[in-house]
């Protein structure tokens, strides 16, 4: 148990738990704020009563990603503080842009969304679930581009700090540590005092890779928050209970759904493209790909595993799966129009990847006959990243087909009829499916995060080189302990306290204390209006 | 611009202190409603002290994961140093803030009484230890920790717990259980309001009783403190004028000038951080190790190569640039709308069917 070991446990465990849930809060703020625009041009009472509903699990959700998301600004400083201190110059930048931004944003207004109802009329109601959502998504911005810096830096330059010969950090008299640049080709060894300096904050923040994974962040997320929507109401539909409301929650889920899960199809591609373009060692883990060549099969399912040479060192991978021939290099090259062409395209793959001139920089005295073991060094785990890769595409792949069939139902009219026994199916589908985006965004989040290893900061800086040198290993035990705890706490309350709202379900005309007055556009309360 | 350039790191040291300030003045009040909340008993008064703060302690909340934010961006290695050698301390913080925003968010979704008193109990507890752990932080500040040369932590998690640290903690979750009280007073009518300005002034004279002891053992402890003191002289008004304001409250609680008297209270926040900056800058981190060839004997930790300053702890010039355009535009923006949004919630708290 040594304490790399459990920072990157204790990381892992809290950044997978906390990420249920923003995507939920992402993806639900937007299907709020078009409920309520409806509300607002039809003055339907239904989808006022919608919008209160799923406000509430809004809340729930906001609710638990808040303090487990303090946890990561947190959790940067307290166990990976070798890491804060040599990127803090370009990487604290976009986290203070996220609290001013984001943060402030969504939770400030959020008293409002939840709390206003019966405080502000109903079009200022209205720009506060607006700048929740614009705040989750600030947030969605923020945070991507950081790690998306992680995963491409760019727009920075590595400068070395005095030390004195003992070690310790030499300042000019007025306290400075003088600092001086190193070229673009310096290699960082351990135990250098290096840190990398901001060249261009915009140049920061547009580096190769954060515009398409945010983009295809923020799809998945609103996939999620969708898929909550179209769980719940299936449980209605089937349940036979509040059946307008859940037809017209549907409607808008599916709708939305749709359009994002077609968009998510091209942002996937274009993507992977971008990890094929800027970090193809990557690639090469996600699609087990050993020989560097043309005509590169995707896998559909299979395994990866290491070879090994006689003394037990990664020398080599091989993949066993199900492929269809070319079709990698296709995608790779991005040209379908021309596939035969496209086929020939070279997909280097993990015996090449990283070079040898790489490894040579890095090990100058390596012979040829060690470039394979030291090559195998600054591999990912692959046969993990593969599992989690195609896990990925499998679920996503689920996403695409539910709502292809469920548009499909629905332009045939079909949807709505439980008494068919494909409606019903479907709905029986849709129900668990909720899990669906949940585990695409996990075995994604997965893949990029394990796919960059070893490094923490892409050919730069290595994991094993960033966690807190003063922290020690008990006491990592004893905080992985600590959220392992409170985390399985707050999961089982999240539950609860989801089933018991979706049990209590949206509140009728005449049980809710109905429209606040200000909201009252044709004089409706004390209507009794079907819900 | 690059005008400023020279002065960049001081004025995020007092960007930095702002943020910090911010969220005492806030979330100070939203800890010491949690503080307070064990003192009424009925159903309907813990009620009210949860929907005093309900709609607006999430947002006040952000002023401190902003201020860490910041920290990180303007100096990366206090940031490092700090949340690193402070380890089981802001693990333990981090608990008591996952609690205190759970407790609030579902202490009435169930109308079981164990259920409703467990969460009472969870509300309260993890506010008092939240508002304890935030002023131990800031009392090793002052006394100086552990670092070595290369500007880690060298101690363990005991050295965070001296008398004097501990006693720092106290006084800090006093302050906000007067801020607390303050804000109740403000927020409350009728029966609860009666009871809660009839100890409110306690509070007062709890937290003025802390706060004598606390500077003068600040001084009698701390050398490098007075070394650093005696050259700011003013430091002596900031104090008093702080005394002052702190007495006025009771008086302006006494004239049901609830108001006044809060503003009072935050008034005090402004001048004890002052204080604070006073007594620090421009060191962010007093160390209590120092290089071999430092006599501590002739010399204080005020001076001390060791200590993590403004300069050696700072994020490049481009950096710190950057982030006041990120300030300048963001700040303006965020207090305008929190101006806006607790007007809307102004008056006095009720309940409805949205409430906590």
């Amino acid at each position: 148990m040594t304490v790399d070991f459990l920072a990157r446990l204790q990381f892992a465990f809290t950044i997978s738990f906390h990420y249920f849930y923003p995507p939920m809060s992402i993806g639900l703020s937007i299907i709020l704020v078009l409920m309520e625009s409806l509300w607002l041009k039809t003055k339907n009472p239904l989808y006022h009563n919608m919008a209160r509903f799923w406000t509430r699990i809004f809340a729930l959700t906001f609710a638990i990603g808040v303090p487990t998301g303090i946890v990561m600004e947190f959790e940067f400083g307290t166990n990976w503080s070798t890491y804060s201190r040599f990127v803090g110059d370009v990487f604290g930048s976009p986290l203070a842009a996220e609290g001013i931004f984001a943060f402030f944003l969504e939770s400030g207004f959020l008293a409002i969304l939840l709390f206003g109802w019966d405080r502000v009329g109903p079009k200022l109601h209205f720009f506060a679930t607006c700048m929740v959502a614009l705040g989750t998504h600030f947030s969605a911005i923020w945070i991507v581009v950081a790690n998306s810096w992680m995963q491409t830096p760019a727009a920075y330059h590595l400068v070395r700090q005095s030390v004195k010969p003992d070690g310790t950090l030499l300042s000019l008299p007025n306290g400075t540590i003088v600092e001086t640049p190193l070229p673009p080709d310096y290699i960082y060894v351990p135990g250098d005092r290096v840190r990398a300096v901001v060249d261009s904050f915009w140049g920061m923040v547009f580096n190769p890779s954060s515009m398409q994974r945010l983009t295809h962040v923020v799809l998945a997320a609103w996939l999620t928050g969708a898929f909550v929507v179209l769980s719940i109401s299936a449980y209605y539909l089937l349940r036979r209970r509040h059946l307008e409301f859940a037809h017209a929650s549907m409607k808008v889920a599916l709708a939305f759904g749709c359009v994002t899960a077609g968009l998510q199809m091209l942002s996937a591609d274009t993507t992977a493209r971008g990890v094929a373009q800027h970090q193809p060692v990557k690639l090469a883990a996600m699609e087990g790909l050993w020989q560097t060549g043309p005509e590169a099969p995707l896998g559909i399912i299979g395994s990866a595993s290491w070879v090994r040479d006689a003394q037990g060192n990664k020398i080599g991978e091989k993949t066993t799966e199900i492929h269809i021939p070319g079709m990698l290099s296709i995608l790779v090259s991005g040209d379908f129009l021309h596939p035969f062409t496209a086929a020939k395209t070279i997909v280097p793959g993990l015996d090449q990847l990283p070079s040898d001139q790489f490894i040579l920089e890095r090990h100058p005295d390596a012979t040829p006959a060690q470039l394979p073991a030291l090559r195998a060094q600054y591999w990912p785990p692959v046969p993990a990243v593969y599992q989690v890769y195609h896990l990925m595409v499998g679920a996503g792949v689920a996403i695409v087909v539910l709502c292809a069939v469920g548009a499909f139902l629905w332009w045939r009219g079909l949807l709505w009829n439980t008494n068919l026994l494909v409606t019903r199916c479907y709905l029986a589908l849709l129900v668990p499916s909720v899990l669906l985006p949940q585990i695409a965004n996990q075995a994604g989040w997965y893949t990029a995060e394990l796919g960059r290893q070893p490094w923490i900061v892409y050919n730069l800086l290595k994991t094993s080189d960033a966690f807190s040198q003063s922290v020690k290993a008990n006491e990592i035990i004893v905080s992985i302990v600590g959220f392992g705890l409170v985390y399985v706490m707050l999961f089982i309350l999240f539950i609860y306290l989801l089933n018991a709202k979706i049990h209590l379900g949206p509140t009728t005309m005449e049980q809710s204390s109905a429209l606040p007055e200000k909201w009252d556009f044709a004089g409706q309360r004390g209507h009794i209006a079907d819900a | 611009m690059s005008a400023l350039d020279p002065y960049l790191p001081t004025i995020w040291f007092i960007l930095v202190g702002v943020l910090f300030t911010g969220y005492a003045m806030l979330d100070g009040f939203d800890l010491g409603v949690g503080g307070l909340h064990l003192w009424v008993h009925k159903e309907e008064h813990r009620r009210l002290f949860l929907n005093s703060i309900g709609p607006v302690w999430d947002g006040n909340e952000v002023w401190l994961v902003t201020g860490g934010g910041a920290l990180f961006a303007a100096f990366p290695a206090v940031y490092a140093t700090i949340f690193s050698g402070f380890y089981l301390a802001f693990i333990l913080l981090l608990f008591a803030l996952i609690f205190r925003a759970v407790s609030i968010e579902f202490r009435s979704k169930h109308n079981s009484s164990a259920w409703r008193g467990f969460w009472d109990f969870s509300f309260s507890a993890s506010s008092v230890v939240a508002s304890i752990l935030i002023g131990v932080a800031i009392g090793n500040l002052i006394e100086g920790i552990p670092l070595d040369g290369r500007q880690e932590y060298v101690g363990g998690f005991f050295n965070l717990l001296s008398p004097y640290a501990v006693f720092t903690g106290i006084t800090t979750a006093a302050l906000f259980a007067m801020h607390g009280g303050i804000y109740l007073a403000l927020k409350t009518e009728g029966e609860l309001h009666e009871i809660v300005r009839h100890w409110a002034w306690r509070t007062v004279l709890v937290f003025l009783g802390c706060y004598f002891i606390f500077n003068i053992w600040t001084l009698v402890a701390n050398p490098h403190v007075r070394e650093v003191l005696a050259d700011r002289p003013y430091t002596a008004i900031i104090f008093i004028a702080n005394v002052l304001l702190v007495l006025a409250i009771p008086r302006e609680l006494y004239h049901r000038r609830d108001f006044r008297a809060f503003l009072f209270s935050c008034g005090s926040m402004l001048l004890l951080m002052a204080l604070f900056a006073c007594t620090m800058y421009p060191n962010l981190v007093y160390s209590s190790h120092a290089p071999a060839d430092f006599n501590l004997n002739e010399f204080t930790l005020a001076s001390n190569p060791w200590n993590l300053t403004i300069n050696n702890s700072r994020s490049t010039d481009l950096t710190l640039r950057n982030m006041l355009v990120i300030a300048v535009i963001g700040v303006p923006i965020v207090l305008s709308y929190t101006v806006c949004i607790y007007w809307i919630f102004r008056g006095k708290v009720k309940l409805h069917h949205d409430s906590y």
